[in-house]
């Protein structure tokens, strides 16, 4: 590669620097004992403790899976710190009795936590380590019947609900990092939007990892009754540190009839340096329930970050006329690694999903597009149209894409389009003979080849998104 | 348009230059003036198109000895956007498609870099639009064409045309073009002719470089240069392009071989 591409890749993360606070932590290491002292923590009702444990001994089963696109060193699962928490004297009832050190890092992070700060029209629920530290708007949401809480929360305050829902989507032993998560998860979002109710404002996630050896965990559950809709953002980040950090989150959607969902993410983990040393292990089972008749589920996802990126959001097409989208951009660079793609299950009669999913890769990382569409015997008249397309930047990065389509009855339409293109010397030259600076020129074309996926961004996120790719790749001219 | 007294535009003395090691140009010397049309001519492997992209700045060619000043100034310290920004236009023997990128913004940018480099304000997306309907008659474009991706599936002729849209757009001080006529059916080739001698006046000049004679029908050269392993060995009038179509390039080497053993 030129040295002028090599440098404009080479971008320092922003979001390295470390928070000084107390933390409560649980000794290193995962046995039955952790996980009773991290239900007890919570303060969870039965139920909760059992479900963990039931897949905690699920997991004792199963072994790590391999199959991915990627290369990694043995996690040791016993060297991880399972619970991390911000040192509190009580609860809080209010923002304004949030550790002013926390507030200062959701501001440093850009997600101001008062309200009067806030994004316009977005609530956040700011997520440090293991525990929801601060969720903002509540009290306006709650007027139109929508919950919007940490998990932990949900689950003291509305278990019926999370009895019912959480583990329908993803059963505790679905697959390793699933069962792990079950068994440990800390905290996370949980949304409940009430039947024939727009949600009034966007709903966001900040998740931040602090502490250097702890794993984050977290697990997020949305719910949307009949006719209902709803539009949620995670961003995610974490400090550099030079070792490994694992994150394992679940994400369940449940859609009922006529319910849409549309779930974005910004994903900026640390993504070590550029040695390939340090970095976020980003192992994450997301799946969303299209339950009901004329359902929809979308998710459009930013992958930036983490050293090894490992997950595919699905939708399982259940509902007749149900609709399941996925659009996804994902950057890598230098040694970053990731395996990405989703799962389109269609089961329903007239099931419809699209598939654009951009993967660009600089340095001498690997980007794979993984993707699976699969037509069940009683869905007849599903459609699904499919397009990944890759960009290369440089002579030494690696894009591959693996697509699985089963179709198991003969009314079904399945529509496949892949294309490859680079950004080489010659193209920046021409730009540069044009008078084009090459941040310039490799902000253009990526801007250009990620617009499909940007135009499903909410707005707000769309600009932050062209914004962070940029910087991502922006640096001095060699 | 010669005149005694006009700038003088280019100015290269002795320029060698190589790529992966091999040396292209070995002692190339031309002198161009603000107003004048030169035409350089030469059978393939000559060194033309390795001149025209060295001017440019390609990171590929290494320059290794001699001078160029562009209106008195060391072209050669500048990078390739600057020295684009400072006037020197190349127009591309192979324009390169920019898929995701439409026409009308990469024109926009473009411009406006060369306004920023200037000290001017940069033109919004409305008094751009006006400037550049404008200038898509020079080259008689379709206004279909500004909101396609930059070249993307564009016709040799199309690729062509765009090229000297951006030329008429950026109104070089030296505008160079490498074989532009290449691939162009006749009615494309009298267009972008038509187009080029509509941007050719008294201060600005242009470097044709091209295979044919057929181009210089249309674009009527002050002088004509052949080229020959890396140096110009002749220069003439217009008639010298004439006469290498009847008589080939061996006619001007021999004269060259007589002319050194003299």
């Amino acid at each position: 590669m030129s040295a002028t591409v090599q440098n404009l890749v080479n971008q320092p993360y922003k979001y390295g620097f470390i928070t000084q606070i107390e933390s409560d932590t649980v000794p290193r290491g995962l046995s039955e004992d952790t996980i009773r002292l991290i239900s007890a923590k919570k303060e969870e009702p039965e139920f909760m403790l059992e479900f963990r444990l039931r897949a905690y001994r699920q997991w004792l089963k199963m072994t790590e899976p391999n199959w991915q696109n990627a290369s990694y060193p043995a996690i040791d699962y016993q060297d991880i710190i399972y619970y991390s928490a911000p040192k509190v004297k009580e609860k809080k009832k209010s923002l304004e009795e949030v550790d002013p050190e926390l507030l200062e890092t959701f501001e440093k992070l850009g997600i101001p936590l008062s309200e009067q700060k806030r994004l316009s029209n977005v609530a956040v629920d700011a997520i440090f380590d293991s525990v929801s530290v601060a969720t903002t708007f509540k009290e306006k949401l709650a007027k139109d019947g929508v919950i919007f809480c940490s998990i932990s929360e949900a689950v003291r305050e509305y278990p019926e609900l999370v009895k019912k829902y959480l583990g329908s989507v993803v059963p505790v032993g679905d697959n390793y990092f699933a069962a792990l998560n079950s068994a440990v998860f800390s905290d996370g979002s949980f949304v409940y939007i009430p039947k024939d109710t727009c949600c009034p404002m966007e709903l966001s996630t900040y998740f931040r990892i602090n502490n250097g050896d702890s794993g984050q965990f977290e697990r997020t559950l949305i719910i949307a009754e009949a006719g209902s809709s709803v539009s949620y953002l995670e961003g995610c980040t974490a400090p550099m540190y030079d070792t490994n950090q694992l994150h394992a989150a679940v994400v369940e959607l449940v859609a009922l009839d006529n319910a849409e969902i549309k779930y974005s993410t910004v994903q900026n983990w640390y993504a070590g340096d550029a040695n390939g040393k340090g970095g976020i292990y980003n192992f994450v089972t997301k799946r969303g329930l299209c339950q009901g008749v004329n359902s929809k589920i979308s998710w459009t996802q930013v992958e930036t970050g983490s050293a090894i990126t490992w997950k595919y959001p699905s939708c399982v097409l259940v509902g007749d006329n149900s609709v399941g989208e996925f659009y996804s951009v994902a950057l890598t660079n230098h040694y970053q690694q990731a395996d990405t793609g989703t799962k389109m299950v269609h089961i329903g009669k007239n099931t419809r999903s699209t598939i654009i999913s951009k993967g660009i890769s600089a340095g001498k990382s690997k980007n794979s597009y993984r993707g699976l569409v699969k037509i069940g015997p009683k869905a007849q008249g599903a459609r699904n149209y499919s397009q990944c397309d890759s960009m290369l930047i440089g002579d030494n990065a690696q894009a591959n894409t693996f697509p699985y389509i089963q179709v198991q009855n003969n009314l079904g339409k399945v529509e496949h389009e892949a294309s490859t293109s680079k950004i080489g010397e010659d193209q920046l030259f021409y730009f540069s003979q044009r008078g084009i600076s090459a941040e310039d020129a490799i902000s253009m074309m990526i801007s250009g080849f990620c617009k499909d996926v940007f135009n499903q961004l909410p707005m707000e996120f769309a600009v932050e998104a062209d914004r962070l790719l940029s910087l991502k790749l922006e640096g001095s001219v060699g | 348009m010669i005149s005694e007294n006009s700038e003088v535009i280019l100015s290269v003395r002795d320029l060698t230059a190589e790529v992966e090691g091999t040396p292209i140009l070995k002692g190339l010397n031309l002198e161009v003036k603000a107003g004048e049309i030169h035409a350089i001519m030469g059978p393939n492997g000559s060194g033309k198109s390795t001149f025209s992209k060295v001017l440019a700045g390609h990171p590929a060619y290494r320059v290794t000895g001699g001078t160029v000043l562009f209106r008195g100034q060391n072209l050669l310290e500048w990078e390739p956007d600057e020295r684009a920004k400072s006037g020197v236009f190349l127009a591309f023997q192979y324009p390169l498609e920019i898929p995701g990128v439409s026409n009308l913004d990469f024109l926009r940018v473009a411009y406006n870099s060369k306004r920023q480099h200037e000290g001017l304000e940069e033109l919004d997306a409305f008094d751009f639009d006006d400037l550049v309907q404008q200038k898509l008659d020079v080259v008689k474009m379709n206004p279909a064409f500004l909101s396609r991706s930059v070249n993307e599936g564009f016709s040799g002729g199309e690729k062509k045309r765009n090229e000297i849209l951006q030329m008429a757009l950026l109104e070089p001080k030296l505008g160079i073009l490498d074989e532009t006529d290449s691939g162009l059916d006749i009615d494309a080739l009298r267009i972008v002719a038509g187009g080029v001698n509509q941007l050719s006046h008294a201060n600005n000049a242009i470097v044709l470089i091209t295979h044919y004679q057929r181009l210089l029908d249309y674009i009527v050269p002050d002088y004509v240069h052949v080229m020959e392993a890396g140096r110009i060995i002749t220069t003439g009038g217009k008639e010298l392009a004439l006469e290498l179509e009847s008589r080939g390039y061996d006619w001007v080497r021999e004269e060259e071989a007589a002319e050194v053993a003299r």
